[in-house]
């Protein structure tokens, strides 16, 4: 095992498991193509049971691929245990083992490589300082915080210096502050050191602000890849869309295109938005609109009717019936505004270059 | 949907790791060849003759004795009501321990003792006591009651002792089920007017039932394969073990035997796959959620002081009959001369070889102990946190061990093994040799390490073992530096466990030991039919005290060797 940063590939990657109850086969991801670049810190996203774990685990080597192959680097991985892979993983419970101190834990992968002392305790003390550790090498595990036992077990991890670090949820067990704190840190460290990073969460402010790369995961398979700004601006299925942020769908038929853009009719009114999902003429399609990009108004894009109107502090809430849907509205800085209230008519008022249909 | 490359890597990956799959390979062999090759062979004694081939002939013959028929009936008349017996007296147990406050420091100290005594104790030492109690020289029935012919021997003697043994374990796991009752839902039942008695009725009860129902099962099942205190205390009261035990012992019948063990096996694992498959999961299946809160204990003086004298008087009454043992080694003629003297202790060292007993069954327990709790470990590491094939196969073959009666075991390998592996020659030389009694005294212990194993690996997150495997550390390291230290008290206490079963064994090994081993167990047999209770009895004093100082010094060692319990999260 080396240094150097590692990519990741997998081809055409599938599991089956079978049901505990039914017996039924079924596949916890079905046929997934995935390029993970040297040195970047990706994401894998989804709901609960979409199979980012399953993915993560057959990366690391716990489960077998029934189908495809995974490559670390140029070299195909499928028959490695994990003990032979150049992966390290950060486990959701942290793993730590608990008849070991803090300097054992992290030395642990070390010894077995038959490292001399004075090496492993430069290594270890070096990494414990990376993760503000120093000085606790002699505390059991259980003597730490919640925060302190996930630095240990980032530790460890990375004094392998593995090609890839994995993830696993992580920060689910920290409370919400000791996460935003702790994914700071975990992203500061993984730039330091420079290392590939796939990291599975299913919050989304996580996912954002620590990838370079988001992949959103539904079912077994993946949906979309790509920045989390290229995710949350242009999300590809209503199904990204709606996982990322809130979103409200409306039912529109695609007239015309106007260059890259779509000419669409909602409600009777007529407008060319971004087409980025290439609709044909004559297509049904949803004109999709975040709720804080969208206002209330006393002219505007459509007309609609206001059925709650609710302060929320930083923001108005509304809701609103317009082109057939409840339409939800976030309105910040209502003070300078008029506030609608409800059985009021109004105008959705959004611009129109920056939305889109898909 | 094709899972063939999944296994197929699956495979690759364990035979990349060449200690795991010689572990793997070196287990089948030996739970092959010790377990369910002995049982094959009784099979294939039963089914097989040399005149006729495949026939039925042997079972007809069998069947057609009067004797053993008898012999069926008697077994399953005192199973069911020791089963009955054993389940109802520990639920009053459990059900004062857990509902009942008790006054006395005192009634604690005797439960406590009444659930450690079968585990320390040799099998069959009620049998010796209630023969000086209540027999015809009693000093209850013989000095206090002055019944000078009273006669212990029989379905009673059996029926009581039995139950007097069995009836801890009920106790233990009817406690265990009671504790995981939430208190809220019989305080719901009290809310809506019911009255304590509804309550135990209609709520507590139901709700134990399955639980009762295996304790019943597990009871009826020891009891059936129980040999020691029919052999004692039956007379001529013969039971299925007894009987098959004569057969070969007296008879000569190896044919016969078979055909018997094979039915006797027949009876206790049809039982056992209902207990285990069935009960066992639907005892604990309404039981899962722990306790919400403390139970508010039952202080009613109109139910706790009826209770409290009926299990003390209960367990005082066990007690006695443990406490009696030494003193019958201790008195010159029992139940004739009461002057205290050594001379019973003396003539076990200076006239029957007791040092050479001692030294025997020691050794013997001490080798095969070590043996017994690695293995379990290591069985139940590979059932609970590893895939492969043949795991299936090692978890049945394992457990099946349980099921399988100390007598029928030991006809299996007279049969499988006295004239080599399949009457071949091959392996011949184990017969006869200290070797097999350590391979029978393994075989005993290995489904109670195991089980106990299982149930302390589930406590460890998975993820811990992946860690270490993660880091670098092959299958054999995990083993070694994680598995092992966190369950190093399940490894301990199975150490002693098998020490102490080992040593106290008898059904199995009596039927294999031959003139050049000295077994305890096999003494104490042997006089206690003979009618020389004080020799016996000093046997058996000695065999407590070892048996109880090997716990005292696991307890020590548990105490301060011991992880208690690292928790994961
Ligand atoms: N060992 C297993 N056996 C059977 N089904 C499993 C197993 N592990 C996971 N699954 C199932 O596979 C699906 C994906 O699981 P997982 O990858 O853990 O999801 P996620 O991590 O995205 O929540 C789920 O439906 C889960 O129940
Ligand atoms: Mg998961």
């Amino acid at each position: 095992m080396s240094n150097e940063k590692k990519g990741v590939r997998l081809e055409h990657i599938s599991k089956i498991y079978q049901d505990p109850k039914t017996r039924k086969e079924f596949y916890a991801v079905k046929d997934t193509n995935l390029e993970i670049e040297p040195g970047t810190f990706v994401t894998l996203m989804g709901p609960s049971g979409c199979g980012k774990t399953t993915t993560l685990r057959m990366i690391a080597g716990f489960e077998s691929p029934d189908e495809g192959e995974i490559y670390l680097g140029e070299e195909p991985i499928n028959a490695l245990p994990p003990n032979k892979r150049d992966t390290a993983m950060v486990f959701q419970s942290y793993a730590l083992l608990p008849h070991y101190n803090v300097f054992d834990n992290v030395a642990y992968g070390l010894k077995l490589r038959k490292l001399s002392k004075v090496e492993i305790r430069a290594k270890v003390e070096n990494i414990l300082k990376l993760v503000q550790l120093e000085g606790m090498e002699e505390r059991m595990t259980n003597q730490l915080s919640g925060g302190q036992q996930q630095r240990v077990a980032l530790a460890r991890a990375l004094v392998m210096e593995p090609g890839v670090l994995l993830f696993d949820e992580p920060l689910s067990n920290l409370d919400a502050k000791l996460r935003v704190e702790m994914r700071t840190e975990i992203r500061r460290i993984q730039q330091k050191v420079g290392i590939t990073a796939i990291y599975v969460t299913h919050d989304q402010s996580e996912a954002m602000s620590l990838s370079d790369k988001i992949i959103i995961m539904s079912n077994g398979k993946v949906e979309q890849i790509g920045t989390p700004r290229e995710i949350y601006y242009h999300p590809k299925s209503r199904f990204v869309a709606d996982f990322i942020g809130e979103a409200n769908f409306l039912k529109a038929k695609v007239i015309g295109k106007e260059g890259s853009k779509a000419v669409i009719r909602i409600d009777g009114r007529e407008m060319a938005v971004n087409n980025y999902a290439d609709a044909k003429q004559g297509d049904e399609a949803s004109l999709v609109l975040r709720p804080e990009a969208v206002t209330l108004a006393e002219s505007g894009q459509l007309p609609c009717k206001v059925t709650l109107s609710t302060f929320m502090g930083s923001y108005q809430y509304y809701q609103a019936e317009a082109g057939g849907t409840t339409v939800q509205i976030t309105d910040y800085n209502p003070v300078n505004k008029r506030i609608f209230e409800a059985e009021q008519k109004a105008y959705l008022q959004f611009d129109p270059d920056g939305v889109y249909i898909l | 949907m094709a899972k063939g490359q999944g296994a197929q890597l699956e495979r690759k990956k364990l035979l990349a790791d060449p200690i795991m799959v010689t572990t793997i390979v070196v287990l089948i062999a030996f739970l092959t060849l010790f377990i369910l090759y002995p049982l094959a062979i009784l099979l294939v004694d039963s089914f097989v003759s040399k005149e006729e081939g495949v026939t039925l002939s042997i079972f007809q013959r069998v069947m057609g004795l009067s004797n053993f028929r008898r012999a069926i009936t008697n077994t399953l008349k005192v199973g069911f009501l020791v089963g009955i017996a054993s389940a109802l007296i520990g639920l009053l147990f459990a059900y004062v321990e857990v509902y009942v406050r008790l006054r006395t420091r005192a009634l604690s100290g005797l439960f406590k003792v009444v659930s450690m005594l079968p585990v320390v104790s040799p099998p069959f030492v009620l049998s010796l006591s209630m023969i000086m109690l209540f027999g015809k020289a009693g000093i209850i029935t013989r000095y206090l009651l002055k019944i000078y012919d009273n006669s212990v021997y029989g379905f009673w003697g059996i029926t009581i002792v039995q139950t007097l043994t069995f009836f801890p374990v009920c106790y233990m796991m009817l406690k265990g089920l009671l504790k995981n009752i939430d208190p809220s839902l019989e305080e719901a039942a009290r809310d809506m007017g019911a009255s304590r008695m509804k309550v135990f009725l209609t709520v507590t009860l139901p709700l134990l039932l399955p639980g009762i129902g295996n304790a019943f099962l597990v009871t009826f099942i020891e009891s059936i394969a129980d040999f020691a205190n029919p052999m004692i205390i039956g007379g001529s009261y013969d039971t299925l073990a007894t009987t098959i035990y004569l057969q070969i012992t007296g008879a000569y019948d190896k044919e016969g035997a078979a055909a018997m063990a094979v039915i006797l096996l027949c009876i206790t694992l049809a039982m056992f796959v209902v207990q285990k498959y069935y009960l066992e999961a639907k005892s604990t299946a309404t039981l899962t959620g722990k306790a919400s809160r403390a139970r508010m204990l039952i202080t009613d003086r109109s139910v706790t002081v009826p209770l409290s004298i009926l299990c003390g008087a209960l367990a005082l009454f066990v007690v006695l009959m443990y406490v009696c043992v030494p003193f019958g080694a201790l008195f010159k003629t029992w139940g004739y001369d009461f002057h205290l003297t050594f001379k019973w202790f003396k003539m076990v060292f200076t006239r029957y070889k007791g040092l050479k007993a001692f030294k025997d069954s020691f050794v013997l327990s001490l080798i095969a102990s070590p043996i017994t709790a690695l293995l379990s470990m290591i069985i139940s590491y590979l059932v609970v946190k590893r895939k492969f094939k043949a795991k299936g196969f090692i978890e049945a073959v394992s457990m099946l061990a349980m099921a399988v009666p100390g007598t029928v075991l030991g006809i299996g390998y007279i049969r499988g093994f006295s004239g080599g592996v399949f009457h071949t020659g091959f392996l011949q030389g184990l017969y006869g040799t200290g070797a097999i009694l350590v391979i029978v005294f393994i075989v005993r212990s290995l489904p109670t390490g195991t089980r106990s194993g299982i149930s302390a690996l589930r406590q460890i997150d998975k993820s811990i073992e992946e860690s270490a495997y993660d880091m670098g550390a092959d299958s054999f390291k995990v083993f070694m530096t994680v598995t092992l230290p966190l369950i190093k008290d399940s490894f301990l206490s199975g150490l002693v466990t098998s020490f102490v079963r080992s040593i106290t064994a008898i059904s199995a090994i009596i039927l294999l030991v031959t003139p050049s081993y000295l077994l305890i167990t096999v003494q104490i047999n042997e006089f206690a039919e003979k009618g020389s209770y004080g020799i016996a009895c000093a046997f058996a004093t000695i065999l407590i005290l070892i048996t109880y100082s090997a716990v005292l010094i696991m307890n020590l060692i548990i105490r301060y060797f011991g992880t208690s319990r690292v928790s994961s999260d």
